[in-house]
């Protein structure tokens, strides 16, 4: 076990806590949380930077969310044309409607060609799938091999962030988790060096893996081709050394045309990272000869969420993070509070679409400051969806019990201003005198944080007595 | 119903209303390109190194390999380097020190060079290689993205790829080190 860091988290995780609980737990440790808190703010400021370096920022995210726009309204024609530029192309189409189905497509080709060690780059859609668990429970040994990724696997946890997957995870820890898996001397925790032992270990799999699977970040239709975005280069040096490709993708990560790369790519990396580009933007259109290239298209709900005029623009998702990174609750709970492949906002508005009744809690975990709605590169309206998912959760019945008596008390309250006023009045009344009442962990208010002290009297007195004559 | 045709139906039935899309209209400056291309990708730890003739480009290359495996697809490089066969299994360039390949063209506002397969020898090369180096003309240099994709226009590669600075990560606590998987050091030649 390693120190500080908290595994039944994430065990706990699938016996479904809620967020409150899980984000309580990560809470605990206070400097660990303002650690977190700040590291990610570092990664919004960066983008900030990279952002106002570019003239047409803005005109850039409104030109992306106009074209995703277009994706979606066309999604029939591009999913089709797609599929027969790249057949042109040499690659193998498949159709996944659940990720049952894409694990025993990505299963049967892994099958055919008896190979039991696979390598990965990363992919949040084979985290949506749950395609690791899958393949190894057949036997099949899939190595992670996006740096983040591989600590977080070595360690048995999920990522806990779509582009940085272990942010939560301290050098020390890191040195001591590759001195039990990888054998580098204990307590040595340099980045640098514990990044050349990873590259050690992990060409030896490079060399030995006859089967790549990636991810798609874009898909463009009228080529098939499809594009991988990586800083380390592991996607690429495992495609280019294994005799099969197998990529995954979500159907909504169609682009119409080659060109409007040139406005996603100037996007995705400034607001993930704040770097202009990714280290390699590889564009896959025909295998290697004699390779073999298969792609899966996934939907998992993808098609009827097109129908939501309310949930659609969801769709859009690029991936890049930004709204993680700038989230004040999601900086303050971590990943793994959000028990689900991804987290943050954006995840908030993806997950409840899933599994209403699983994720109830999600878009509750939100102050719905707008600021994720800022720095999205395509302009989805994500804290609307957040405030949208909420209203379709109560009314569904979803939410929690707490949540229900307390709406019901304040609809008492707030429908009746004879009891507005007296209810305004005892409670200042019980802050003053019975302190104890309010500031007591039985009160969800009280946790992390210490209440107000109340005022003298309610803002309607003031009002009346200061301001109803001056007009 | 197969998926294929259960996902389709779906996505027909339920997918808005017909939006356009937008024109791709974007600002650009081409002034002191060169050196905002070397800037950018100092700052993302590659380096820049003007050069004048093949002469000079093959002095700078050797001075820090020397004794070690280089190969190059440029023509006007292979009498002084050497030849390799490409036909090959790619897991034979697993030692080489340095890959000297030429990029079609560089991007000034990411530090990125464009490269295709033909031009990499072997498609692995440019990640399996420790060191790499990229030969563009100095006039190659195009602003902005939006530019780069008017270069490519349809242009029919199998496999093409910007590379912008040496493989790296900062997975690690936020810190940068540069030779994650692929190349640890990348040098553009500018070549005048």
């Amino acid at each position: 076990m390693i120190s500080g860091k908290n595994f039944e988290d994430v065990n706990e995780t699938k016996e479904h806590k809620s967020h409150a609980d899980l984000a309580e737990r990560f809470n605990r440790d206070e400097d660990r949380v303002n650690w977190h808190d700040k590291t990610l703010w570092f990664i919004r400021e960066k983008r900030d930077k990279a952002a106002w370096q570019l003239p047409d920022w803005e005109k850039l995210r409104e030109t992306a969310s106009q074209i995703k726009h277009n994706v979606l309204s066309n999604l029939y024609d591009y999913l089709l044309a797609f599929e027969k530029n790249a057949q042109t192309n040499g690659a193998t189409v498949h159709w996944a409607s659940t990720p049952e189905e894409h694990n025993q497509i990505v299963h049967s080709i892994i099958q055919k060609h008896g190979v039991t060690n696979i390598v990965k780059s990363k992919s949040m859609l084979t985290e949506e799938c749950h395609m690791n668990d899958y393949l190894q429970a057949r036997g099949i040994n899939v190595v992670d091999t996006d740096l983040g990724e591989r600590i977080v696997q070595l360690a048995g946890e999920p990522p806990s962030h779509i582009v940085l997957p272990c942010i939560h995870w301290k050098k020390e820890e890191i040195g001591e988790l590759f001195s039990e898996h990888l054998g580098t001397p204990k307590g040595n925790a340099d980045p640098q060096f514990l990044t050349a032992a990873a590259r050690q270990h992990l060409r030896e799999k490079f060399m030995t893996s006859k089967l790549a699977i990636t991810g798609v970040n874009f898909a463009v239709a009228e080529t098939g081709e499809f594009v991988v975005c990586t800083n380390e280069g592991n996607a690429d040096l495992g495609v280019q050394l294994a005799d099969v490709h197998i990529a995954c993708m979500g159907i909504e990560k169609i682009i119409p045309q080659r060109k409007h790369l040139g406005v996603f790519l100037r996007l995705l990396a400034r607001s993930a990272t704040g770097q202009p580009i990714t280290t390699y933007s590889s564009h896959f259109k025909k295998p290697r000869p004699g390779q073999e290239l298969h792609i899966v298209l996934l939907d998992n709900g993808r098609s009827e969420r097109l129908g939501s005029e309310d949930f659609r623009n969801a769709l859009k998702c690029i991936r890049c993070g930004a709204c993680f990174n700038t989230c004040p609750v999601y900086r303050r709970s971590g990943g793994h509070s959000y028990h689900n492949a991804v987290a943050g906002p954006i995840g908030s508005i993806l997950a409840p679409g899933l599994d209403m009744k699983h994720y109830a809690d999600l878009p509750f975990a939100s102050t719905l400051c707008g600021s994720c709605s800022n720095v999205c590169p395509v302009k989805i309206d994500i804290h609307d969806q957040l405030y949208k998912w909420r209203q379709v959760i109560v009314q569904q019945g979803y939410a929690p019990g707490g949540k229900k008596i307390a709406m019901q008390g304040m609809t008492a309250v707030l429908s009746d201003p004879n009891i507005f006023r007296r209810a305004g009045a005892f409670g200042r009344w019980i802050m003053r005198y019975l302190p104890f009442l309010v500031n007591n962990p039985l009160n969800p208010w009280y946790k992390q944080r210490n209440m107000p002290e109340a005022p003298a009297q309610s803002f309607r007195k003031w009002y009346s007595k200061n301001r109803k004559n001056h007009g | 119903m197969d998926s294929r045709e259960k996902i389709l139906s779906q996505v027909r039935k339920n997918q808005p209303g017909v939006a356009m899309l937008p024109d791709l209209n974007f600002s650009s400056s081409s002034d002191n390109i060169a050196e905002k291309f070397s800037t950018v990708l100092v700052n993302i730890g590659g380096a820049v190194l003007e050069v004048s003739g093949w002469d000079e480009l093959h002095a700078s290359l050797v001075t820090n390999f020397t004794n070690k495996r280089i190969v190059t697809t440029i023509p006007e490089l292979n009498q002084r380097i050497g030849t390799v066969d490409f036909r090959q299994d790619p897991h034979l360039l697993e030692n080489v020190a340095l890959a000297v390949l030429p990029g079609k063209f560089a991007v000034a506002e990411n530090g990125a060079v464009w490269i295709t397969d033909e031009m990499m020898g072997d498609r692995a090369l440019p990640f399996i290689c420790e060191n790499l180096a990229l030969v563009i003309r100095k006039q190659d240099i195009l602003p902005t993205l939006n530019e780069a994709y008017q270069q490519i226009g349809m242009s029919s590669y199998n496999l093409g790829t910007f590379i912008a600075g040496p493989s790296k990560t900062a997975d690690i606590e936020q810190s940068l080190v540069l030779g994650a998987h692929g190349a640890k050091s990348l040098v553009v030649y500018l070549m005048k």
